[in-house]
């Protein structure tokens, strides 16, 4: 499987009034093609920041990327993302990647029709006509799974119900077929039966379409059920990166571990109670000089107040950011 | 290094952690507000220029407002050629020294603006909450009230009621006191309905506090923010409305020094004694000015902090 | 929309009710108005006369009723100044305020509203500004003043326009306006003037940050397009509300311009009848802008209504 996108060593800082929000501290990961990366974390561990900054959709007065490298493999040469002109990152944005927001009702232009705001992608990045445009748009929207086609394209975002705007959200994602599709928890605010259509609508359309697919969310559920490998963060760094069942069966970092044992299982018949993590996440306004989990994590010891764990391969693509190997039960002897 | 400053979980309703570290660091923090915003600054300098004209008008003012002296009448500014130093910005038909009177009308202005917003703003606020804490009909009849008059053409009725009621400081004051209060009660309706609609309302109330307390310790600090802006604003537009009032001979006796009334006799003689008009103008808006850059700044310092919530 | 436009016209009914009772009760709160009406002088025989013979005596239900039904019927009183009807009076006063309201609104629409987009798209830029700055100039001069200097400036010294007056352009049966409207009409528009700006330039400023403006970049489309599809057409909506409550605001605000520049219209008109304490007429004229404005609102807001898509075809 061949790598389309490689995010190394990512720090971006938000310059505020109040201070500096120090977002993501040397974020990095691999994506192949055709794969589902999942990107699991708390509200605010910058999740949606990293992917954000990729494509330059920022507000660039506070935001400020100041390090890193994001390839992206293209058919041609492979291109540094975040060394893209204003130009440049357009023709990529929609083009080569495209993006499917949270709440779609907020994410659609309430005064432009569905169906012309599917069409003005096409028409930006391919050499379609207004007609061929529309004409595609409504094969588009009858292949997310909206029937009347026809007569929706003139439709605005306001008359469908939540779960069909999510179809629409993706159609616009994807109609000009894009190499990867960044999805930022698309799932979240629709209910159960419905999360899992657009579920299986977005695995149909990646067999399709060949598209890899990063999927940003906080719901473990859900990445068990569509991820191929995982992404955990924490407070803006990348906390540990392993395939799904990996992840679930042998996790590296104590974060993780406190994640999946949160979780409330079906098969377990004891009453007990569900396993929280203690504390709260740490305040992104300092710089961070040392592991961010330190304070809530019960395997911290002095080196982890001292310097920031770089992210360390401890198996076959797992990797894990820190100092501590829980495998062993005592701190890394390596580096 | 054991620093465990966690996010403030806060409900965003309440003020800011920081804030309540005490009152020194909030005076410190307002001040770098201040310093930030160089127009809020001069703002508030003007605003304050004002306040310092009217209070201690007896010592700073020249002459005396109403001392009228015919030889003198109609001197230009002291900086022209007819002009002479003792009237610094001339004298009226009447030979009434302009400065001093421009000082003294800002106590009219003033007053009229403080009064009026104070009733406006206390009577409107009482039906604001009773409107949106009480709901149900009570709240339909009011608001139905309120957008009524508020869908009135403003500046007739006014003019209507000052020439039925007669000219007097009095009259003026609660013509403006009085037909303000919709907006008074729209802001606190509003803010109260957001309240309610957030679940803090009923959150509070499931934890035993009784309706009056809520009231008192949540609702009310949460509306000092937005009353203080809208009250500077309102404020702003009543010394405007006056000065119109007076303009048309319906504000306050004529005997009275107002800056509206120093425009009516101005008008008279605009072509040949321009600057009669030109200074009492400049006083109303050397007065809005002051208080609308003060206004945006407190809405800027006001709102934001009070109602943030930190995700 | 239809339930849309129902409510509207009922709320719009019921404020007209509540005028009515309004304007007739604030003339009967100053316990007598025909001793309002007539001269210092007049003896208590010939206010009883009048009183009589204008009706006052009647019971105050019986008063309201009649003038209720007279306001539907297009009777509004007579003027007792003029010995006409009141109506007849505010018809014809009614072009050259319609002509100044109107040309104020435009002027103020010319400079207000690219000030206001440029501002809002820019920035701290010059243009951004200079938005501010007409936007503080709009709320911070009284129009009357405004007027004064605008006469000592452009009519009595460069003498550039008229100080007083109106004078029109006769074109096939048409009075157009003439440079005798410039003036007044700058003086009256510099507040509109600021909302406009004010309005438009936080419109821009506001929608620049909303999650679809996001969508749009992210789908890669050319900036201008997203600053006039996205942007523009989302902010044109409520423009057009503010549009139609500032011109209600023009046509009822006129009082002090007219009367400075001897403009023959509506407000001129009230002036009048305030100094001769016609308060019949005064009465009508209330009434009157007010039937004016809201039906404006009534308009405004059905217009508003066929422009958003979420109201059009709300369900």
């Amino acid at each position: 499987m061949s790598k389309v996108l490689e995010v190394r060593d990512l720090v971006t800082k938000f310059y505020t009034f109040d201070g500096v929000v120090h977002a993501l501290n040397h974020v990095g990961f691999d994506l192949d093609q055709g794969e589902t990366l999942a990107i699991v974390g708390e509200s605010g561990s910058g999740k949606i920041v990293t992917m954000l900054s990729l494509l330059h959709l920022l507000p660039v007065p506070p935001a400020r990327i100041e390090a890193g490298q994001a390839i992206y493999y293209d058919d041609a040469e492979p291109i540094d993302l975040l060394e893209q002109s204003k130009s440049e990152i357009s023709r990529i944005r929609g083009g080569k990647i495209g993006f499917i927001f949270q709440d779609a009702l907020s994410a659609l232009n309430p005064v432009m029709t569905v169906g012309r705001q599917i069409s003005e992608s096409l028409i930006e990045h391919t050499a379609m006509g207004a007609d061929e445009a529309k004409a595609r748009t409504i094969e588009l929207l009858e292949h997310v799974g909206i029937p009347g086609a026809r007569q929706r394209y003139r439709n605005y975002p306001h008359q469908f119900s939540g779960g069909m705007r999510q179809r629409v959200m993706i159609a616009v994602a994807i109609a000009c077929n894009p190499k990867i599709v960044i999805a930022d928890e698309p799932t979240t605010a629709l209910d159960v039966t419905v999360q899992a259509q657009i579920v299986d609508l977005t695995k149909q359309l990646q067999d399709e379409m060949n598209m890899a697919v990063i999927w940003i969310t906080h719901d473990l559920g859900v990445v068990a059920g569509i991820a191929d490998r995982v992404l955990v963060m924490y407070a803006g760094c990348p906390v540990e990166i392993a395939a799904v069942d990996d992840l679930y069966e042998h996790p590296r970092h104590p974060y993780t571990m406190g994640l999946l044992g949160a979780l409330p299982r079906v098969d377990r018949t004891e009453t007990e109670r569900l396993v929280s993590i203690e504390g709260a996440p740490p305040d992104l306004m300092e710089a961070p000089c040392h592991c961010q989990f330190v304070w809530r994590c019960p395997y911290a010891f002095d080196r982890c107040w001292q310097e920031i764990p770089p992210q360390t391969e401890v198996d076959q693509r797992h990797f894990a950011t820190c100092f501590y190997d829980i495998e062993q039960g005592r701190p890394r002897q390596d580096g | 290094m054991m620093n465990q400053t966690a996010n403030a979980q806060s409900t965003g309703l309440l003020v800011d952690e920081e804030l309540d570290r005490g009152l020194w660091p909030k005076v410190v923090y307002v001040g770098r507000l201040l310093i930030r915003d160089k127009a809020g600054m001069l703002g508030l300098a003007m605003f304050l220029i004002v306040v310092v004209a009217a209070v201690f008008a007896k010592p700073i003012a020249p002459h005396d407002p109403l001392k009228q002296n015919l030889r003198v009448a109609k001197t230009p500014p002291a900086w022209t050629e007819k002009g002479n130093s003792d009237h610094l910005l001339g004298t009226d038909n009447f030979g009434r020294d302009l400065f001093s009177r421009i000082i003294y009308g800002s106590r009219v202005s003033l007053t009229v603006g403080f009064f009026g917003v104070l009733i406006a703003g206390s009577l409107g606020l009482i039906v604001g909450l009773v409107s949106g804490y009480l709901g149900g009909r009570v709240d339909n009849v009011i608001m139905g009230t309120v957008n009524m008059i508020l869908a009135l053409p403003y500046l007739v009725f006014v003019v209507f009621i000052a020439a039925i009621l007669g000219r007097s400081l009095l009259n003026v004051i609660l013509i403006f006191g009085f037909t303000d209060i919709p907006i008074f009660v729209r802001i606190t309706r509003g803010e109260v309905l957001r309240m309610r609609e957030s679940g803090f309302v009923e959150s509070a109330h499931s934890i035993g506090a009784g309706k009056i307390r809520i009231l008192f310790d949540h609702i009310l600090p949460n509306l000092i923010g937005p009353l203080i802006t809208i009250a500077t604003f309102e404020m702003s537009a009543m010394i405007f409305y006056e000065a119109g009032l007076g303009f048309l001979g319906l504000s306050v006796p004529p005997s009275v020094p107002s800056w509206g009334n120093m425009l009516a006799t101005g008008r008279k003689y605009l072509t040949i004694y321009p600057w009669i008009a030109t200074f009492p103008g400049l006083a109303i808006v050397f007065t809005g000015l002051g208080m609308n850059l003060s206004g945006d700044w407190l809405r800027d310092v006001l709102d934001p902090r009070m109602r943030r919530v930190k995700r | 929309m239809q339930r849309y436009i129902m409510s509207r016209l009922i709320q719009s009914v019921m404020i007209l009710m509540g005028v009515l009772l309004i304007v007739f009760f604030m003339l009967q709160l100053t316990g007598d108005p025909v001793s309002l009406m007539v001269s210092r002088n007049a003896s208590p025989e010939q206010i009883e006369a009048l009183r009589e013979e204008l009706g006052f005596n009647r019971p105050m239900i019986v008063q309201f009723v009649d003038f209720a039904a007279g306001a539907l019927t297009g009777d509004f009183g007579m003027s007792l100044r003029h010995q006409q009807p009141a109506l007849k009076l505010i018809l014809g006063r009614l072009p050259a305020t319609v002509e100044l309201a109107s040309s104020a609104l435009f002027i103020a629409m010319l400079i207000g509203i690219p000030l206001g987009l440029l501002g809002g798209s820019n920035p701290r830029s010059i243009w951004d500004t200079l938005a501010r700055g007409a936007g503080l100039i709009g709320q911070t001069i009284p129009n009357f003043w405004l007027a004064l200097i605008l006469i000592v400036v452009f009519a009595v010294n460069l003498g550039w326009f008229p100080s007083f007056g109106r004078e029109t352009w006769s074109v096939f049966g048409l009075e157009l306006p003439t440079r005798s409207v410039v003036l007044p009409a700058f003086a009256l528009g510099v507040f509109t003037m600021g909302q406009l700006v004010r309005f438009t330039r936080s419109a821009v400023l506001e929608i620049k940050n909303e999650d679809f403006v996001r969508t749009a970049y992210s789908k890669g489309i050319a900036d201008r397009r997203i600053y006039v599809k996205h942007i523009l057409r989302n902010a044109a909506i409520p423009l057009i509300s503010i549009i139609g409550v500032q011109f209600g605001y023009l046509l009822s605000g006129s009082i002090y311009i007219e009367t400075i520049f001897s403009w023959p219209g509506l407000g001129n008109l009230l002036a009048e009848a305030i100094g001769n304490r016609d308060f019949a007429l005064v009465q009508a004229i209330a009434f009157f802008t007010s039937l004016v404005v809201v039906a404006l609102n009534l308009l405004t807001d059905i217009a508003y209504g066929l422009a958003d898509p979420r109201i059009r075809y709300g369900d």
